[in-house]
C-alpha cells in the first residue's frame, strides 16, 4: 500500500492542535496585508502521528541494522545524546540572551572547544559552521584572508587530490579560488610528482584527506605536507575520515593547518535523513585571529570566589559571520555528552576499533570483491563491484541486492577514481556478529552475480518500492502536491 | 559500551587479518606522533554524564521559566509534543541522506511534503529540501542571482532593515566575489524608510534586492512597488520571512517575489540557544535549475507505483563538483521533518490562530508600554509580532532589573545599529500571557524611577 500524501488525508474542519483563545483585547488587523487563503491540511493528531509513524517504516536505519555507508561515518547515536539535548535549560534558551543568564550553554561551548583542541592538536577551534561543506567554505575563507592579510594576493589556487569529495572543489569555487586537480599514484597515495609540479607561488593550499576516500593513509604525508608549505600554501585537512585517527594522531601534528570536524560523524550525533550536522574548524596558531565570529572565551577572568565568566569573541582579523547566531548548539551538546563519556581512552578505542572493523571486512572480502588498492586501510576501503565474468553486473546492482537482505549498500560510485567502486566503512559499533552476517551476504550476492544475474538488475525485490524511474522525476519535475488555488 | 567486541573476538579479528596486534593497523601513521597523550577527562558513566549535563543546563535561566520578549530573529513559540515525538524516531533520526530510494521513502515523501506545504506557505511554486538557518538561505539566494546574471550585474542592493546577522552572513559568503557590491544597509542610512524608498539605488547593474518580512523590527510593508521597480530593470528580488507570520500575512509570492527564504525555528523547532534551525528557500519553477541543495520529486518505480527520489542531482556539488554554484550536501533534513509535523498538526486553522495570537499579544504590550512615560513609540508603521520602544535609560540597564524579576528582555538594538541606541526590539508569541505582559509592564514603569 502506498501512503496517501498529508494533503490526501486532509478533510475540512479537522485540526490537530488547538491554542487558547487570547486573554488580551483583540487589536485592530490590517485588512490590506492579510492573506486571504492558507489551504494547509485539516488532520487530527492521531491521523498525523499514524502518517508520519507509517512513512518512518518505509526508512532504513542505523537503529536497524549496519548502514556501511563509506564516508559517512554512520556509527551508533546514543540515547543520551537525545536526553541531553533536550533538558529544558538548554532548549529553552534564547541565543541572544545576557550571556550571564546562559553560561551553562556557554562553559559547554567553550569546554568542547578546548577538547577538539586536545583530540586534534589545533590552537583554536570555531564552533560555528552548520556542517562538514560549511567547515570547508570557513576554511577556504581563512586560506585567503591569511594570504591577504600578508598581501599575497596572487596565491588563488586550491589543490585537491582527484580522490577527493566533491565538497572540497565545490567550497574553493564559491569563493572564486580556481581549483586544480592532483592525481593519486599507484598505491593511492597523493602523486608527489604530480604535486610538486603544481605548487607555485599561486598555489593557495591543499585540501588533503587523511586517510583519503579510499581508506589508505597517505604514505608519504610528511612529504606531501611539506611540499605545499614550501610553496607558501597552506594544508587543508578534511575531517571526514577522523574517526580513524583519535588517539592515534593528531591532525596538527601531522603538519596540517586547518581541519573541519564532522560532529554528525566522528561524535555520534544522528544523521536525521539529511541533518542537521555541525561542521566545527580548527586552526593552527598563525590562523587564529581569522576565525568566524563568535569565538567563546573567558571574557572575565575567574576570581576567589567566582567563576570565570565565559561570553562571545569577536577574532581580531575576523573572516566574518558563517550563519546566524552561534552554531548548531543542539548538536554540540550532543558531541560533548559523546566525548564527556569516552574520554581519552575511549576515543582511542573507538578508533582502534573502526579500524579493526574495516580490515576485517577487508580481509574477508578480498577473495571475492576486487580490491584495487589492496593494503591495511584505516576506518573503510574501496571494493570493485564487478567481475569480468560476470557481464553486466554493476556496483548499483549489488547494493541494490543488499536491500533484498535487509542490508544497507556501501556508498557506490565514489570516490570517482575506482570503477563501479563499492565504499565500505562499518564503524566500531558493529559487532563481529554484524560484520559476518554482512560478508556472508556480501559473498551470497557475488554468487548470485554469477549464476543469476537477473536478480541482481531487478532487484530491490522486498523493499517498500522497486527501482525508481528518476529520468521521469528529472523531466515532469513534480516538486509539490496540494496547492488547491 | 558502544564497542561490542570482547578481548577474544579481538584476537579472531586480527588473526583473520593476520596480524598480532592492534598497533599493527597503525605503522604508516608517523611514529613520532603516534599516540599522543589527550588531555580530556576521564570517561564517564551514561548515569555520570547525564547529571553533569544537568548541572549545565539548569545553571541558565531560560524561557523555561521565564517570561521570554526577546525574539530578533528566534521565537519562543509552543511546539506540540507529538512533533518531538515523530522526530524522535530512529528511523528518521538515525537515517542518512536519502541516496537509496528504495529504503528511504519515508524520509523523501517528508521532505517531498516539506517542500509542498512551504511552497504554499510562501506562495511560491517550488521549495529545496532546506538550507542551514535563514541567514545562510538568503546568502545562497544572492549567490544565486549573481549565477543567474553570469556574474555580469555587479550591485546587491540590500535592506538595512534585514537581521544584522543575515547581512553579516552574506557579506561573508559574497567576499570572494571580485567586483560586486553590496550596498543599502549603510549606518546612515534613515531606519524609518519604507522598501520603496530603496528604488533609487536599483539600476540595470542590481542582480537582487533583499528585503525582511516581517522586518527585522517587525514592521509589515506593502512590497508591490519594491517588487515592480526591481522588475522593471530585469533583476530579481528576494523575501525574507518568518514563515509563522504568513498564517495571517499575505505572503511574498502573491506580491511577486522571485525568491523567498526564511528562518523556518518559528514552526515548531525549539530556540536551543540558536541552532540547529532550518533555512527556507521557495522560488519560481523558471529558476529551479539554479537552486542550490537538495530537491525530492514525484515519479514512479518499475511497477508504476507512484514514489519519490532526490532529482536534479547534477547542480549538486557530488556531480559537479568545481562547478557547482553551491556546496552544500548535509543539510537540515530533521528539522524540515519537525516543521512539516507541526505544519501538519495546525493546519489551516491552527496556523493562523498561533499567527493571531503572537500579532494580539504583540499589540496589546505595545499599546501598555507606548503608554508609560518616558516610553516612546519608534515607528507607527503595521508590525506583526514584535515592536521597538525608544527608552528612557540604557537598554542594557533595563535588561538586568528585568532579569531579576524573572523576565528576559528585549533585544538591544543599539548593539547592531549605533543610531538605535536606547531602543529596544520586543516580541511576543501566543506563549505570552497577559500576566507576563502586566509583568513587564510594572517593572518597566518601575525602572523610570529608579
Amino acid at each position: 500500500m502506498r501512503e496517501p500524501t498529508i494533503f490526501e488525508l486532509s478533510s475540512n474542519g479537522r485540526t490537530g492542535v488547538i491554542f487558547p483563545e487570547a486573554d488580551v483585547p483583540l487589536a485592530e488587523l490590517p485588512e490590506k496585508m492579510l492573506r486571504r487563503d492558507l489551504p494547509l491540511p485539516e488532520i487530527s493528531e492521531i491521523d498525523v502521528v499514524r502518517h508520519f509513524t507509517h512513512l518512518s517504516h518505509l526508512n532504513y536505519s542505523i537503529d536497524e541494522n549496519i548502514y556501511p555507508l563509506g564516508s559517512c561515518t554512520m556509527k551508533y547515536n546514543p540515547r543520551i545524546n537525545e536526553e541531553t539535548a533536550r533538558m529544558p535549560g538548554f532548549i529553552f534558551s534564547h541565543p541572544m540572551q545576557a550571556i550571564e543568564t546562559v553560561q551553562g550553554n556557554l562553559v559547554l561551548m567553550y569546554q568542547l572547544q578546548e577538547w577538539l583542541k586536545a583530540i586534534s592538536g589545533f590552537h583554536a577551534i570555531t564552533l560555528q559552521p552548520a556542517a562538514g561543506a560549511h567547515g570547508e567554505f570557513t576554511g577556504v575563507l581563512i586560506i585567503r584572508a591569511y594570504h591577504r592579510d600578508r598581501n599575497d594576493l596572487k596565491r588563488t589556487k586550491i589543490l585537491i587530490p582527484d580522490s577527493a569529495h566533491g565538497t572540497n572543489p565545490a567550497s574553493s569555487s564559491m569563493i572564486g579560488m580556481e581549483v586544480l586537480t592532483v592525481p593519486s599514484d599507484a598505491r593511492g597515495n597523493v602523486d608527489l610528482a604530480a604535486l610538486k609540479k603544481s605548487c607555485d607561488e599561486t598555489t593557495a593550499g591543499l585540501m588533503l584527506t587523511n586517510p583519503n576516500t579510499l581508506g589508505l593513509f597517505d604514505e608519504n604525508i610528511q612529504q606531501v605536507i611539506d611540499i605545499v608549505h614550501q610553496a607558501g600554501g597552506l594544508v587543508y585537512g578534511d575531517g571526514a575520515n577522523l574517526n580513524a585517527l583519535m588517539g592515534i594522531i593528531r591532525p596538527a601534528d601531522m603538519g596540517i593547518d586547518l581541519m573541519h570536524f564532522n560532529l554528525h560523524k566522528t561524535f555520534s550525533t544522528p544523521h536525521g535523513g539529511g541533518g542537521p550536522g555541525s561542521g566545527p574548524v580548527g586552526v593552527s596558531e598563525a590562523l587564529v585571529d581569522f576565525l568566524p565570529e563568535p569565538v567563546v572565551g573567558v571574557i572575565e577572568e575567574a576570581e576567589e570566589d567566582l567563576p570565570p565568566l565565559y561570553g562571545f569573541i569577536k577574532p581580531a582579523k575576523t573572516i566574518g559571520r558563517m550563519k546566524s547566531f552561534q552554531g548548531h548548539f543542539g548538536v554540540l551538546v550532543r558531541a560533548f555528552t559523546y566525548i564527556m563519556m569516552h574520554g581519552a581512552a575511549g576515543l582511542r578505542n573507538a578508533s582502534e576499533m573502526a579500524v579493526l572493523n574495516a580490515n576485517y571486512l577487508l580481509a574477508r572480502l578480498r577473495n571475492t570483491y576486487k580490491v584495487p588498492y589492496d593494503r591495511i586501510c584505516m576506518h573503510e576501503f574501496v571494493a570493485e563491484g564487478r567481475w569480468p565474468d560476470a557481464e553486466g553486473i554493476h556496483a548499483l546492482d549489488i547494493a541494490k541486492r543488499l536491500i533484498d537482505y535487509n542490508l544497507h549498500p556501501p556508498t557506490n560510485y565514489f570516490p570517482l577514481i575506482v570503477p563501479e567502486a563499492l565504499m565500505i566503512e562499518p564503524t566500531e559499533t558493529e559487532s563481529k556478529q554484524s560484520l559476518d552476517a554482512f560478508v556472508d551476504i556480501m559473498i551470497k550476492i557475488a554468487g548470485e552475480a554469477h549464476s543469476s544475474p537477473e536478480l541482481l538488475k531487478n532487484a530491490p525485490h522486498h523493499a517498500p518500492v522497486k527501482r525508481l524511474d528518476e529520468v521521469k522525476a528529472a523531466r515532469d519535475l513534480t516538486l509539490c502536491c496540494g496547492r488547491t488555488e | 559500551m558502544f564497542t561490542p567486541h570482547t578481548e577474544t573476538e579481538v584476537a579472531e579479528m586480527l588473526q583473520v587479518i593476520g596480524l598480532s596486534r592492534l598497533e599493527d593497523l597503525f605503522k604508516l601513521v608517523p611514529e613520532s606522533c603516534r599516540y599522543p597523550k589527550l588531555d580530556l577527562p576521564q570517561g564517564l558513566t551514561e548515569m555520570e554524564t547525564r547529571l553533569e549535563l544537568q548541572f549545565l543546563s539548569e545553571s541558565n535561566e531560560t524561557a523555561h521559566d521565564q517570561a521570554c520578549f526577546l525574539g530578533a530573529g528566534a521565537y519562543n513559540h509552543y511546539s506540540p509534543a507529538a512533533v518531538d515525538a515523530i522526530i524522535r524516531r530512529g528511523e528518521f533520526l538515525t537515517a542518512y541522506t536519502p541516496y537509496q530510494p528504495e529504503i528511504s521513502q519515508g524520509t523523501l515523501q517528508a521532505i517531498f511534503e516539506y517542500q509542498s506545504l512551504i511552497a504554499l506557505l510562501t506562495g511560491m511554486e517550488v521549495c529545496n529540501a532546506s538550507h542551514y538557518d535563514g541567514a545562510t538561505a538568503i546568502a545562497e539566494a544572492a549567490v544565486m542571482a549573481y549565477h543567474t546574471f553570469r556574474g555580469k550585474r555587479s550591485k546587491i542592493v540590500i535592506s538595512p532593515a534585514l537581521h544584522p546577522q543575515y547581512r553579516e552572513t552574506i557579506k561573508t559568503y559574497l567576499q570572494g566575489y571580485a567586483g560586486l557590491s553590496i550596498v543599502g544597509d549603510e549606518s546612515d542610512v534613515d531606519l524609518h524608510q519604507h522598501p520603496s524608498e530603496m528604488k533609487s539605488l536599483i539600476d540595470d547593474d542590481t542582480s537582487l534586492v533583499i528585503v525582511q518580512y516581517p522586518d527585522f523590527f517587525g514592521r509589515v510593508f506593502e512590497l508591490k512597488e519594491i517588487i515592480e521597480a526591481t522588475h522593471a530593470v530585469g533583476a530579481l528580488i528576494a523575501v525574507s520571512v518568518n514563515p509563522l507570520s504568513l498564517g495571517l500575512l499575505s505572503p511574498p509570492g502573491e506580491m511577486g517575489a522571485d525568491i523567498v527564504t526564511g528562518e523556518g525555528q518559528s514552526l515548531g523547532l525549539p530556540l536551543s540557544f540558536g541552532g540547529p534551525y532550518l533555512g527556507i528557500f521557495a522560488t519560481k519553477k523558471e529558476y529551479i535549475h539554479k537552486v542550490a541543495g537538495r530537491l525530492v520529486g514525484e515519479t514512479v518505480d518499475k511497477d508504476g507505483k507512484r514514489a519519490y527520489v532526490l532529482t536534479l542531482t547534477a547542480r549538486e556539488q557530488h556531480i559537479r563538483r568545481e562547478r557547482a554554484t553551491s556546496n552544500i550536501c548535509t543539510n537540515q533534513g530533521l528539522m524540515a521533518l519537525a516543521s512539516t509535523v507541526y505544519l501538519s498538526l495546525l493546519g489551516r486553522s491552527g496556523l493562523k490562530q498561533v499567527a493571531s495570537l503572537s500579532y494580539h499579544k504583540a499589540h496589546f504590550a505595545f499599546d501598555r508600554i507606548s503608554r508609560i512615560s518616558g516610553y516612546e513609540v519608534w515607528s507607527t508603521a503595521p508590525f506583526f509580532n514584535e515592536f521597538v520602544i525608544k527608552c528612557p535609560k540604557p537598554v542594557e540597564d533595563i535588561n538586568f532589573h528585568l532579569m531579576d524579576h524573572g523576565i528576559i528582555g528585549g533585544y538591544d538594538l543599539g548593539k547592531t545599529y549605533p543610531a538605535l541606541e536606547g531602543h529596544m526590539l520586543l516580541a511576543c508569541t501566543e506563549m505570552t500571557t497577559r500576566q507576563e505582559i502586566d509583568g513587564l509592564v510594572n517593572i518597566l514603569t518601575e525602572v523610570t524611577h529608579a
